[in-house]
């Protein structure tokens, strides 16, 4: 049974990387675009789902780390002539030290209060980048314009499709690292903190270590994600990570999937996709629109998209046995 | 053989008869005999979603176009998508109005960091982006790009005209200036000081304040304090209001200037209180529905009517309801010019070609002019004066 299993999932993984890579190819470039920004999306959410799905800290700042790695390689690109693929170690890099050292004095706060610290966070971060000092680096209310990037070695793509695989590459990866990461040791204690702080920190867990690490971690990958989306639009402003996009991406892992790797997929589909069914259905009042779709969501799936299908296909697999 | 023959003069008879209308349609995506496809970005969620009334107002209009059968035979068929005036998002809409929905031109994207994240994508796949809702400087740059065109005077514009005027009526002025720390305030002072040229020390006090900011009063006193004569006031709305109560109630007083952004008699001299604005010097372009000077003006009856029939659920104290009639006229003015030539060369070559045009809520002597090198349709602006009551025009339209 375990072996089936087993097999299954690889199949499944198979098929959908096999998708992955013909989709691009079946549809339009402009459609190519969205699925690019849904990955970069994606990444995002995995990231903030290890935090906030794993490790129970609840964050509302996430877009300032989106905005920091979108910031970090425009202005690598614009001002130093970086290439936009060696910006995204660097976005990372910056994103977890940054995510590290606000992760150390946000341990003393819980839940909602965290949430609250984080909150301020998200509303800072436009008016920083406004900042007179930090203007002659981030263009101001202006931003940064960015080229779009070749395929490179003269591979019959074009730019939206070379970008979408690009994109599908640092996905793949940052997903398997992020599965090896939760699915061992170090995940099990992030578990143990989020349900039980006091029995993790008996077991022998470093429960502040753990804590500030997460936080570095899950800012890397939003940093990655951000500085992806920065090169897919090619242009960073502050009104590009308002407040609104850090509720995006808890909106996001919450449809998805709390604790929940494939779970960040979806979250990415939704909120790349609904937002727009919603605009097609009324312009007087998409938001209201997009508040039924969020409630229709919750109501029927409790447990995110991932946590739906995964219900779904213990059902679809009890039957059988039973036969 | 016969066969033959006929099937060649058949042939023949259909090119010949073919070729004059193949000559005189000419068609880009978005353009056929029956319609043509103009897309909008506008937004209807989020925080400026205030604006939306403009994209509903532009939709309402090219309605009452349709109604009274379209342009020269074509209905416009308006695809308006929202934006919730994010950038990442606004490249998407806009993509998906060129390659998907295959739209004729891009009119009215609204804002000025949306505008700037599509202006490189629309350049390089040449399709109009039109008229452009902001009013940023940088839009009629027609070199670099020759897609992109402005409407509304911008901003800098603006500025000068008021340092014109100083320079004329009050050369040995004393300025103070009061801005918002951003794009939209360091675009006029620039204007402004630009304006004033060589005598740009006039200036013996400038102040700024955030947005984020609870008032401006404080700003207001220690301006006041540097013994200036003169004050220009480069504020949003409800910076405004603050502005000119505190001006008011400190005694100072200056010849003030008020930039056009905040002239709403409802919605910023009322509530600043209208004895306290009595004085005030700003400019306008586009006729104030709630100025009761207007309520027999010919025009204004006529932008009534539309409300009324069009847009019913607009608000007749919204000027941007006046802002999207007025410049879905123009478009409207530009198809047409572009009689059966709907190719977007030719749109933009009309959008270039624009001479002496009126419309109805333009205010008497504002015309849209524009050329090959001249991408900044309106340029002048009537200096007004406020009476108490209501504004009233001094001199003709200047241009900056």
């Amino acid at each position: 049974m375990d072996m089936t299993d087993r097999t299954w999932r690889r199949i499944g993984l198979a098929a959908l990387l096999a998708l992955a890579c013909l989709l691009p190819f079946l549809v339009s470039s402009y459609r190519t675009f969205q699925l690019t920004s849904a990955l970069s999306y994606a990444i995002a959410l995995l990231g903030l789902n290890i935090l906030t799905g794993y490790n129970g800290q609840i964050s509302l700042g996430h877009g300032a780390f989106y905005a920091i790695g979108a910031y970090v390689a425009a202005i690598l690109m614009d001002r130093f002539g970086v290439p936009y693929w060696a910006t995204l170690p660097a976005a990372g890099a910056v994103c977890l030290v940054i995510g590290f050292l606000f992760g150390l004095p946000a341990l003393r706060l819980e839940g909602l209060y965290l949430a609250l610290a984080t909150f301020a966070l998200a509303l800072a971060t436009p008016q920083i980048l406004k900042y007179k000092l930090l203007e002659d680096w981030t263009g101001g209310v202006q931003g940064i314009v960015i080229l779009k990037p070749d395929p490179p070695f003269g591979l019959p793509l074009d730019q939206d499709q070379w970008l979408y695989f690009f994109t599908l590459v640092v996905a793949i990866v940052m997903f398997w690292l992020g599965r090896n990461l939760l699915a061992g040791r170090i995940g099990r204690a992030l578990v143990a903190i989020r349900d039980h702080p006091i029995a993790a920190e008996t077991m022998g867990v470093d429960t502040a270590f753990y804590k500030a690490t997460t936080f570095g971690v899950s800012a890397l990958y939003t940093g990655v994600a951000g500085a992806l989306g920065a090169i897919v639009i090619q242009f960073v402003a502050p009104d590009s990570f308002t407040l609104f996009l850090s509720i995006t991406l808890l909106v996001g892992i919450v449809v998805g999937g709390l604790a929940s790797i494939s779970g960040a997929l979806w979250g990415a589909l939704f909120i790349q996709f609904v937002p727009n069914v919603a605009d097609h259905i009324s312009k007087a009042a998409p938001w209201a629109i997009y508040g039924l779709f969020l409630i229709a969501f919750m109501y029927l799936m409790p447990t995110g998209i991932a946590g739906f299908l995964r219900t779904l296909a213990a059902r679809l697999t009890r039957r059988p046995s039973r036969r | 053989m016969r066969m033959l023959g006929t099937a060649v003069s058949l042939a023949l008879g259909v090119a010949l008869a073919a070729a004059p209308a193949a000559a005189q349609k000419k068609y880009s995506p978005g353009a056929t005999d029956t319609e043509i496809k103009v897309g909008n970005v506008n937004p209807y969620s989020g925080p400026a979603s205030a604006y939306g009334a403009i994209g509903k107002a532009i939709g309402a209009y090219f309605q009452k176009i349709n109604d009274e059968g379209g342009i020269n035979g074509r209905k416009i068929n308006y695809i308006t998508l929202d934006d919730g005036y994010s950038p990442p998002k606004a490249v998407e809409q806009t993509r998906r109005l060129v390659e998907q929905d295959n739209v004729l031109l891009v009119f009215q994207p609204l804002g000025t960091p949306s505008n700037t994240a599509i202006q490189k994508y629309m350049n390089a796949k040449k399709v109009p982006q039109l008229f452009v809702a902001t009013g940023a400087t940088k839009w009629g740059d027609p070199k670099t790009y020759p897609w992109t065109m402005g409407w509304q005077p911008n901003y800098q514009t603006e500025g000068k005209i008021y340092a014109r005027y100083i320079l004329e009526n009050k050369p040995n002025a004393r300025i103070a200036v009061l801005y918002q720390n951003d794009d939209y305030g360091k675009d006029y002072l620039k204007g402004f000081k630009d304006g004033l040229g060589a005598k740009a020390s006039l200036i013996v006090a400038e102040a700024s304040y955030e947005v984020t900011d609870p008032t401006v009063d404080s700003q207001i006193v220690t301006l006041k304090g540097s013994g200036a004569d003169t004050f220009f006031n480069i504020t949003t709305p409800k910076f405004a209001a603050q502005a000119i109560r505190k001006v008011y109630d400190i005694d100072w007083k200056p010849l003030h200037f008020l930039n056009n952004v905040s002239n709403s008699v409802g919605s910023v001299l009322t509530p600043a209180g209208l004895e306290k604005a009595a004085g005030l010097i700003s400019s306008y372009y586009l006729k104030d529905p709630t100025d009761p000077q207007w309520a027999k003006d010919p025009g204004y009856l006529e932008w009534l009517a539309w409300m009324k029939k069009y847009n019913p659920d607009g608000n007749l104290n919204d000027t941007f309801n006046v802002y999207g009639y007025t410049v879905a006229q123009t478009l409207v003015t530009v198809l047409k010019q572009c009689g059966d030539d709907l190719t977007r060369e030719n749109v933009m070559k009309q959008a270039a070609n624009l001479k002496a045009v009126t419309h109805p809520m333009l205010l008497p002597g504002i015309t849209i002019d524009t050329g090959p090198n001249d991408f900044y349709p309106i340029e002048q602006m009537q200096l007004v004066r406020f009476n108490g009551k209501t504004w009233e025009a001094f001199g003709k339209p200047i241009g900056g």
